[in-house]
């Protein structure tokens, strides 16, 4: 495999063919925001914060799914980006409910973790506040949609990892939700094995164990890459 | 010509309030009425969330008291769940809640009402703070506020913080106070039972200066209620709750917090967010009750320790016979649950049962209704839910100690109009007063209406035609 050489904010960066910008940039210890993306399943570039800006390229690119190319000038951390970010984030948090304080996954959130990190300290943007439902009708685990934010991480996960394919995305836009099964009670949903994998995989307080208490959320996304390593020494 | 003083907004409380005295043709009140003018709506937008997680919301009812929300949620909840928490679990919440009387009542004594009593009522505004408290008496501020740090850190070291802590779950508690810790915190007992002593020699000595106030800020027959323990002493957790009236005759008694609504209604008024609880036999606005430090004084045989105890009888006999019902003696009372309290946080900090590691009981909803209570600092407080079959609130009713001492507070309002009002304007006399005698029941309004605006003082005097007559705000 020829190797490709990049520049990364500077500095030059030796990385593999079809290795996307987001890995090289990891390998070079450069730390480029991302929330649907989880190490162990497939790249949808639906969150857009890993955006970057490329020489010659005037539209912003995902990280996590460009492949790397001999002789790219990458910019993972412009005024620009970080402002695009800002306001990725602020959206998020509009568009549903999310309250901090009294989340079940306060402390272990990765959209909270955001917020901290690109500096949001208000939201600029009116809050849609819908109405939504929380599910807890599987006897281990809960889903509140007032915390998704749509990364499909659950869904895939429960597709490419535990083969299942129980989670799906149901209705368009702002009306989007995960469902289980055909829009079924996630209790009713006869395909889920309550193997939990989506519990780890989710970045926020959507899916969380039946019984949680506030900032009480304990897991461990790395998991998912953990049995997906797993497979590929076993089989 | 009639007249209504306004008073708005009143200071030094925990919440927003504005107060209005309303005045008859001679020139006499006739009303007044104490505006608690918050809306929050925690009873409306709790629905649908999952049990598990009330305490903790709840417990953001207030910054003060949050242990007292936290734990009568944690208690509906272990009531939904059906289960006998572990009994750690039940000494460990006791802890806290003793800890959370402690510092509260340091804050109401030292912060808020220390300024009036210590500096006088008539002091310049300007310095009647803890600023100017700290200014002529450095070494009692220092040692309130410390007093206000034992209960405060405590908490902290039980709930991981001081404020809002998410640590009584339903089924018990997340985690336990190591041995180490408990010898730390009972170390410090001495220095913060001496202050307290202190602070009820100092009380002691100011009564008779005071003795107009005592006489009008809120002495008047109503009835208390509040928990008892089954020996009829001092009880903040457990117990029973008992309703007697100004003499002492007990009206209700043994009955389950669970059946609060047999002997507890509410009534609304269209002019305040704050609700009028009353006692259901007695009717509204007859069914008048006090809850709070004072009220738990009189209902109790005894406290049940031994310093407190003898503070308890003197207190009693100071106020010329038990039951005291001049709300001036809610400090008094205060101070005495104070050393009772951390009398109590003796005993437990030496319980050999605290170091047990098993602090919670699992279980699924196995009852759909429940009520769960405490005393909070300021009174009796109840959280009443029901959930869907998996565990989801379809209904919330809270009623919050502040709000049974509304009846109590309005008609403290007027008597001390009454008392000072001299012609139809306001002075400074008037209005320190009104506020002091509110902060003798040591308010929570943001609890009440379970708050929104700045902190000040407004008070009106209204005429009889509606006319306002003179308003002061600062």
């Amino acid at each position: 495999m020829a190797a490709k050489t990049l520049t990364i904010d500077g500095t030059l960066v030796s990385a593999r063919e079809g290795e996307s910008i987001l890995e090289a940039a990891r390998e070079a210890g450069i730390t480029i925001p991302t929330l649907c993306h989880l190490d162990g399943l497939s790249e949808v570039g639906a969150c857009r914060l890993c955006l970057v800006e490329l020489t010659g390229s005037r539209r912003l690119q995902p990280a996590c799914l460009t492949p790397v190319a001999e002789g790219m000038e990458v910019r993972t951390s412009t005024e620009r980006l970080r402002e695009h970010r800002r306001a990725i984030v602020e959206l998020l948090f509009a568009e549903r409910g999310h309250v901090c304080a009294v989340c079940v996954a306060s402390g272990a959130c990765e959209l909270q973790d955001l917020a901290a990190r690109l500096g949001v300290t208000h939201v600029r943007y009116d809050y849609l506040a819908p109405a939504c439902t929380v599910d807890i009708s599987h006897p281990r685990f809960g889903i509140d949609h007032h915390r998704c934010v749509l990364c499909t991480r659950c869904v895939r996960a429960c597709d490419e990892v535990e083969g299942v394919h129980t989670w799906d995305v149901a209705g368009r836009g702002t009306a989007a939700r995960v469902i289980t099964d055909l829009h079924v009670p996630w209790g009713q949903a006869t395909s889920c094995t309550s193997c939990g994998k989506c519990l780890h995989a989710c970045p926020t307080g959507a899916i969380f164990q039946r019984g949680s208490s506030v900032a009480e959320l304990k897991r461990d996304p790395g998991v998912i890459a953990l049995v997906v390593a797993a497979r590929k020494e076993r089989w | 010509m009639s007249s209504t003083i306004v008073i708005d907004p009143v200071t030094r409380i925990e919440g927003h309030a504005k107060i209005s005295i309303y005045l008859d043709q001679a020139g006499a009140v006739q009303d007044a009425r104490f505006h608690v003018t918050e809306f929050r709506g925690f009873e409306r937008f709790c629905v649908g969330r999952p049990f598990w997680e009330m305490p903790a919301i709840t417990a953001r009812i207030c910054g003060i008291c949050p242990v007292s929300h936290l734990l009568a949620s944690a208690r509906a909840g272990d009531a939904i769940l059906a289960v006998n928490i572990p009994p750690a679990a039940t000494l460990l919440r006791r802890l806290m809640n003793l800890a959370q009387i402690v510092q509260s009542h340091a804050l109401s004594f030292f912060h808020l009402s220390g300024p009036d009593l210590l500096l006088g009522f008539d002091a310049d505004p300007a310095a009647r703070n803890i600023f100017g408290l700290i200014a002529a008496e450095p070494e009692l501020a220092r040692a309130g506020i410390r007093l206000r740090q034992f209960g405060q850190e405590l908490i902290e070291q039980l709930g991981g913080r001081k404020i809002h802590p998410a640590w009584a779950v339903p089924g018990g508690v997340r985690s336990g106070l190591d041995a180490a810790t408990r010898a730390a915190f009972a170390a410090r007992l001495p220095e913060v039972r001496a202050t307290t002593l202190d602070a009820l020699s100092r009380l002691k000595a100011m009564l008779s200066r005071y003795a107009d106030e005592v006489a009008s800020f809120g002495a008047f027959p109503s009835l208390f209620l509040g928990l008892v323990a089954e020996d009829g002493t001092w009880e903040h957790y457990d117990g029973t709750l008992r309703v007697i009236d100004h003499e002492g005759g007990i009206l209700a008694d043994g009955v389950s917090p669970s059946d609060y609504q047999a002997i507890i209604a509410e009534a609304s008024e269209p002019w305040s967010y704050l609700k009028f609880p009353y006692y259901r036999p007695h009717g509204y606005p007859g069914g008048m009750y006090r809850v709070g430090p004072l009220a738990r004084l009189n209902l109790c045989r005894s406290f049940g320790t031994p310093l407190a105890d003898a503070e308890l009888l003197e207190m009693r006999q100071r106020a010329g016979g038990a039951p005291v019902t001049a709300s001036f003696f809610y400090h008094y009372a205060r101070l005495v649950e104070i050393l009772g309290a951390l009398e109590r946080i003796g005993e437990l900090l030496a319980h050999p049962e605290l170091d047990s590691t098993t602090l919670r009981a699992e279980a699924g909803v196995n009852c759909r209704e429940a009520v769960g209570w405490s005393e909070a600092p300021r009174g009796t407080l109840f959280h009443h839910y029901r959930v869907d079959p998996n565990g989801l609130i379809e209904y919330v009713n809270l009623i919050i100690a502040t709000g049974q001492n509304n009846l109590a507070m309005n008609r403290t309002v007027a008597q001390i109009a009454s008392r000072y009002l001299r012609g139809n304007q306001l002075d400074e006399g008037l209005l320190n007063r009104v506020e002091a005698g509110i902060r003798a029941y040591d308010p929570c309004l943001s609890c009440s209406t379970h708050a929104l605006g700045q902190m000040a003082l407004d008070v009106a005097l209204v005429g009889p035609g509606g006319a306002l007559l003179h308003r002061l705000t600062r």
